[in-house]
């Protein structure tokens, strides 16, 4: 049986059993079948939390080169160390992602872009161009002789 | 800004007819809403040219880095870029902390935590690039 064909039996298990006395809710994101735009709506957020981080990842790497050499060589250590690239490709990821779907909500907000090929075109472009962005980034980065 | 109707302020950045006709937010929110979207375009391209300046630092040396943070543009640049970021991310946290969290004295001291430590954050970043400036590590 598909998701959706349980949809409704599965609201009326909501309201009977697991809320009888709460006000009627919207469903929940486990009764959906995935589409690539709840999947970017999602990503939209956890990209924008995750570019918080990086924030203070910027933060550090800038009070370091203000503060001196050996400082600024615990940030380098840490940038070029395995953990520290993995995140770094993330972060460039997530970086162009949010970007991406950040104009796609320009657009949406200036009242374009809701007829419903519009926005299915829209979010594959928005993922086609944030991981080209990340491949090229990344290229350049390996063909300029690595992080260290 | 006495008892402005609707959160009509001074930086309510609503159209006249909207504001007549009371859409958008009963308190302050739609300066909110417009400040995030204008954060987020100028983030666009100082997002973009601070990827560009990050990759001309592929081996993270340290002489390197402080001439280029040295650079009065780059420095200009860099503190807008930190500042507004910090202002973009601490309200796009506050929608993400008032939509999920929903025990009232933990939203509220999260939703505080995050204003401090945006503003800390800014304020850290943009001593850091003057002191880098003016050159006095």
């Amino acid at each position: 049986m598909s998701k959706s064909e349980r949809h409704p039996v599965h609201q009326t298990y909501l309201r009977d059993r697991v809320m009888p006395h709460a006000r009627p809710l919207s469903p929940h994101l486990g009764i959906y079948e995935w589409r690539i735009t709840m999947v970017l709506s999602i990503l939209h957020r956890v990209t924008g939390a995750f570019l918080c981080l990086g924030a203070l990842l910027v933060t550090w790497g800038l009070i370091a080169l203000a503060s001196g050499e050996a400082e600024w060589n615990a940030f380098a250590g840490f940038c070029a160390s395995g953990i520290g690239i993995a995140l770094l490709i993330c972060w460039t990821f997530s970086l162009m992602l949010h970007l991406c779907n950040g104009i796609r909500h320009l657009f949406w907000d200036a009242g374009a872009g809701f007829a419903k090929s519009q926005y299915f075109t829209s979010a594959w472009v928005v993922v086609i161009v944030s991981i080209a962005f990340t491949v090229v980034v990344w290229l350049w980065v390996m063909l300029a002789g690595g992080v260290p | 800004m006495s008892a402005a109707p609707n959160g009509a302020g001074p930086h309510d950045m609503r159209t006249p007819l909207a504001r007549v006709r009371a859409l958008g937010s009963a308190k302050s929110g739609a300066s909110g809403w417009w400040i995030e979207r204008l954060s987020g375009a100028a983030l666009i391209p100082l997002s973009l040219w601070f990827v560009w300046l990050v990759l001309r630092l592929p081996h993270l040396d340290f002489a390197a880095a402080h001439v280029l943070v040295g650079n009065v543009i780059n420095a200009g640049l860099l503190i807008l870029f930190t500042a507004i970021s910090f202002w973009h991310g601490a309200l796009g946290l506050q929608v993400v902390i008032e939509d999920y969290v929903h025990t009232r004295w933990i939203e509220l001291t999260l939703l505080i935590a995050v204003k401090f430590l945006a503003v800390l954050g800014a304020v850290a970043c943009a001593l850091a690039v003057l002191r880098i400036w003016l050159g006095t590590y």
